[in-house]
């Protein structure tokens, strides 16, 4: 191999284009409302509307349903209810049917649903459907739910079809029970100096996406189903309602186009079987459904809630000895999907520290609540809500700084970790020191006015994809006839990037300018490539190493096809800019036309060569499983993505309102493919993250939502946003991700309710209990305490 | 049902359009006339998505019925660029990556531009106020903010 080609080839040579913040290759259409959305499309005048009638019982026996009324009305084309669907659905736990049908487990459960001409006779047709109930005794609370003689909301819980790293726990309402039993606890505590014991809440929150789920069926008369859906998995999707209608994937064809917003609100299925199954009524007719912003807040996936007790102690010297983590998931009505959230928590339960003896149950309960299921973080931001105030209280009880006492016991290099195996290379350490310095640790700084106190606050994390172990993912990389390039991918734009991350691998790749390409879009299961889900922090490193792969096998079809003609070593070719170079005998061609329709041979004598087009994959195949009695293992997760925040706080004495006043958020990404949108990233979660902390809460009675709107639900506005917030990007490279990539879209908004906690203690010494930390709720605890009268 | 013939611009663009009395601006614009650009995020003039230009003035378009401008200029994200030259709100935001999922995009590039024309050279205060009533669930509202102090100080090349 010539030098040359060493330096651009060698190993650990990174293109130029990986690192580099290009424009998002979806940018222009966004701002230009050219991108098409789902309920963007036009479909024309036999598109019928559907509306769903909800449960107005948290929990009853449904013991009748009289649907004639509704049917004669004119205009209605269609009324379903669950005795139209026998099947069940769900991602790891098949625990609900479509539509309910002998039972409602919450507010909201669709009882049926009805496709009309429009949207208003439809709603109309829902108040003339006639449903008795028979209310049965709710269960509103996971550590009460969790307990023998509850009432049970899934009877026939054993009877479900689950994925084998699953425990559900049969006549009771734990539909997954997730253990650790490392070390000995018991026999540790005596061997520490200081040990805590506290309790933390964290409520139930919305996702909030800014466009609401939208999903549009059609089932032809040959029964072929088509779904437009804003979507973050297109391919489960397909897979989850042909399994429940009993019929083949190949004939569910989903279609994602733009998406205004998941955070996993729209990842596995929520309402798009709905307006399936009711097209499967009325064949031949697209349907549409589309939530209502009230519907939204309470009716799709919501964050579970969360109940975890901790005890911990450490020795003299503030090294951790032992942890006991008592969780209880606050699942909702299904846990098809949530039950994972809780065994994610579970292997994860320490934190990101080494701890030699911990004691771990990650209870999944249901309750008569809005559905859990993922959310941004899956688990991680409500369960380091609580350790690492914990780990606050014990620096402070053993008497370390907050910062040392995470310097000495956080997770580094080789590491032992909570379910047995060792810490890959994480950049932790580093990101403590980076946020502690950019929020200028240990200085005290003046508070803008007397009647104000300022404090500062850290918190540390750590998360992994939370998935089966084998969800694969493939890419192609295909020419257009100048040279340019398609790239296929079924991972979907969030708005984190993916579809710019993918161009710009795929163009490193291969060796052309990153605006020589284009993505594929919109996804569509019937012309894409598979993908999982677009969930976990997992697509920049999976679809990006299946990108890589598709690009290297294009680039090698091509210097195949160059070297035969110019009998030459491919090992002597290159791709650069576009053009094949020879590093021997310095000859040049351009990609255009060839990559298409080849190279003549010598002498008019035919040609070579014909349409490239490159594939490639990618599956992780190393995930093992973990002893259900201990948590132990050989390998429980990909990889850790880790991180760090600090923020500095002003609390108002007079009204009780906390202000963030800066912050500064540090994550170990592996590398960043482009910088500038990594830092979106990380603002995004911060503010999301600050957000739940200050002011969000699905606030439930009995059951019933008392603030499914944006004014009595306040999410974070531009008057919220920090005025100052480092971001700072550590490099430790994954050994399995391209370029040494792994994921960090989740990661930022999982210390900050934490980070902002510990920095309200700093500031007056109290801490909440539990978030929001509105201000009516911080004067009053600070009227409890004394500090004001 | 009443209906109601109005009158009114586009995005410079004249319409003669009859509406039902009860049909919000929104509506109309997305389901009668597929201006599909402006969203629809709550229906309830609590979220900003469906932010639009009234006669220079940005109002969310689902708490306008469609009779009531008759007679107005309306203009709407898709009227922002002009002969494939971008306002520069729209640059400016492509600059700074305020860009995440696009939804609230729309809405925020009215409003924005609706600010900078009555206020070329805005302060940050101001421009958190003028922003407040468009909510982003992604980007935590960073670069938005950073992208209308840059449009502020790039020179116009649209009149709207």
């Amino acid at each position: 191999m010539t030098a040359a080609k060493e330096a651009r080839q060698g190993n650990g040579h990174i293109p130029d284009l990986i690192g580099a913040s290009v424009p998002k290759i979806d940018g222009t259409e966004k701002v230009i409302g050219a991108a098409v959305y789902t309920d963007d499309i036009q479909f024309g005048p036999r598109l019928l509307y559907a509306r769903i009638l909800r449960s107005p019982h948290p929990h009853a026996k449904i013991v009748s349903i009289d649907t004639s009324k509704a049917m004669a009305l004119p205009g209605v084309k269609a009324v379903v209810t669950g005795a139209d669907f026998p099947g069940f659905i769900g991602l790891y736990l098949q625990d609900r049917h479509i539509f309910c049908r002998d039972r409602v487990r919450y507010i909201g459960d669709p009882v049926a649903g009805v496709a009309a001409s429009t949207e208003e006779i439809a709603e109309q047709a829902l108040g003339l459907i006639a449903v008795e109930y028979e209310p049965l005794e709710g269960v509103f609370d996971p550590e009460i739910g969790a307990q023998p003689g509850a009432p049970l909301i899934h009877p026939d819980l054993a009877d479900y079809h689950v994925k084998p790293f699953i425990f559900p726990r049969a006549n009771s309402n734990v539909s997954n029970h997730f253990k650790i039993r490392k070390g000995d606890v018991e026999a540790a505590w005596g061997d520490c100096k200081a040990v805590i014991e506290r309790t933390y809440r964290i409520p139930q929150v919305q996702h909030v996406p800014l466009e609401t789920h939208i999903a549009i069926a059609e089932v032809t008369q040959d029964n072929k189903v088509t779904l437009h859906a804003s979507t973050q998995s297109p391919f489960a999707q397909r897979n989850l309602i042909a399994m429940a209608l009993g019929i083949s994937q190949s004939d569910v064809r989903v279609v994602g186009g733009a998406i205004g917003g998941g955070f996993g609100a729209k990842a596995g299925v929520t309402m798009e079987a709905l307006a399936v199954a009711i097209a499967q009524k009325v064949k031949g007719f697209p349907v549409k459904l589309r939530l209502t912003r009230e519907e939204e807040f309470y009716t799709t996936f919501v964050r579970q809630g969360l109940i975890i007790k901790l005890k911990i102690g450490c020795d003299q010297d503030g090294k951790l000895l032992a942890m006991q983590n008592t969780m209880y998931w606050d699942g909702g009505a299904y846990t098809e999907y949530g039950v994972n959230v809780t065994r994610a928590a579970g292997y994860s339960s320490s934190g990101p520290y080494e701890i030699p003896n911990v004691k771990t149950d990650s209870y999944c309960v249901y309750t008569n609540h809005p559905v859990g299921g993922p959310f941004r973080g899956f688990g991680m931001p409500e369960m380091h809500t609580g350790i690492e105030q914990a780990i606050d209280e014990l620096a402070h009880e053993i008497g370390l700084d907050p910062v040392d006492f995470r310097r000495i016991n956080c997770l580094k290099t080789g590491s032992a970790l909570v379910t047995g195996s060792k810490m890959h290379p994480t950049g932790l350490p580093k990101a403590i020191e980076a946020v502690a310095q950019a929020i200028d640790w240990g200085v005290e700084s003046k508070a803008s006015a007397p009647n104000k106190r300022r404090g500062k606050g850290i918190a540390l994390m750590w998360k992994a994809p939370a998935m089966p172990p084998n969800p694969g993912s493939s890419a192609w990389v295909e020419f257009s006839e100048d040279g340019t390039i398609i790239v296929g991918v079924g991972g979907q734009d969030l708005g984190q990037g993916a579809f710019t991350i993918a161009a710009q691998i795929a163009a490193a790749g291969l060796g052309v300018p990153y605006d020589w390409v284009r993505v594929a879009t919109p996804l569509d299961t019937k012309y894409s490539p598979y993908e999982w889900q677009t969930v976990a922090s997992r697509i920049t490193w999976s679809m990006g190493n299946a990108v890589l792969a598709a690009a290297r096998d294009a680039r090698q079809q091509v210097l195949e096809l160059v070297a035969e003609a110019w009998d030459e070593k491919i090992e002597d070719l290159d791709i650069i800019e576009g053009r094949v170079v020879s590093y021997r005998s310095e000859e040049s061609i351009s990609l255009q036309d060839i990559v298409i329709y080849g190279l003549p041979k010598e002498g008019d004598s035919g040609w070579r060569g014909g349409p490239i087009r490159g594939q490639g994959k990618f599956m992780p195949t190393y995930v093992t499983g973990l002893d259900p009695e201990t948590g132990q293992g050989e390998r429980a997760v990909v990889h850790y993505t880790t991180g760090a925040q600090a923020v500095e706080v002003e609390v108002d004495m007079d009204t009780g309102k906390v202000e963030v006043i800066r912050g500064s958020a540090a994550f170990d990404l592996g590398k960043a493919i482009n910088p500038e949108l990594a830092k979106a990233q990380v603002e995004g979660g911060f503010v999301q993250g600050l957000s739940t902390a200050l002011f969000e809460e699905l606030i439930l009675k009995d059951g019933v939502l008392q603030n499914p709107s944006f004014v009595d639900y306040r999410i974070a506005t531009t008057a919220d946003t920090p005025r100052q917030l480092a971001t700072i990007l550590v490099e430790e490279p994954q050994d399995d991700g391209p370029f040494g990539a792994r994921g960090v879209g989740e990661h930022p908004m999982v210390p900050t309710i934490a980070a902002i906690a510990n920095a309200i203690y700093d500031a007056i010494g109290l801490r909440i209990s539990a978030p929001p930390y509105l201000s009516e709720k911080v004067y009053m605890a600070m009227h409890a305490a004394g500090l004001v009268t | 049902m009443s209906t109601h013939q109005i009158n009114l611009t586009i995005n410079g663009v004249a319409e003669t359009l009859t509406v039902p009395s009860h049909m919000t601006l929104l509506q109309m614009l997305r389901d009668h006339l597929a201006y599909t650009g402006t969203k629809n995020g709550c229906a309830a003039g609590e979220c900003g998505a469906c932010t639009v230009m009234l006669n220079g003035e940005p109002v969310n378009s689902c708490m306008v019925l469609a009779p009531e401008v008759d007679g107005a200029e309306l203009v709407t994200v898709e009227g922002l660029a002009h002969d494939s030259q971008l306002d520069p709100i729209q640059q400016a935001i492509l600059e700074t990556g305020g860009v995440q999922c696009g939804f609230c995009t729309p809405g925020v590039l009215i409003s924005s531009r609706a600010l900078l024309d009555r206020n070329p050279n805005p302060s940050e205060d101001e421009i958190r106020q003028a922003l407040l009533g468009n909510l982003c669930r992604c980007t935590g509202y960073f670069r938005i903010i950073e992208a209308v102090q840059q449009a502020a100080q790039m020179p116009a090349t649209v009149e709207v």
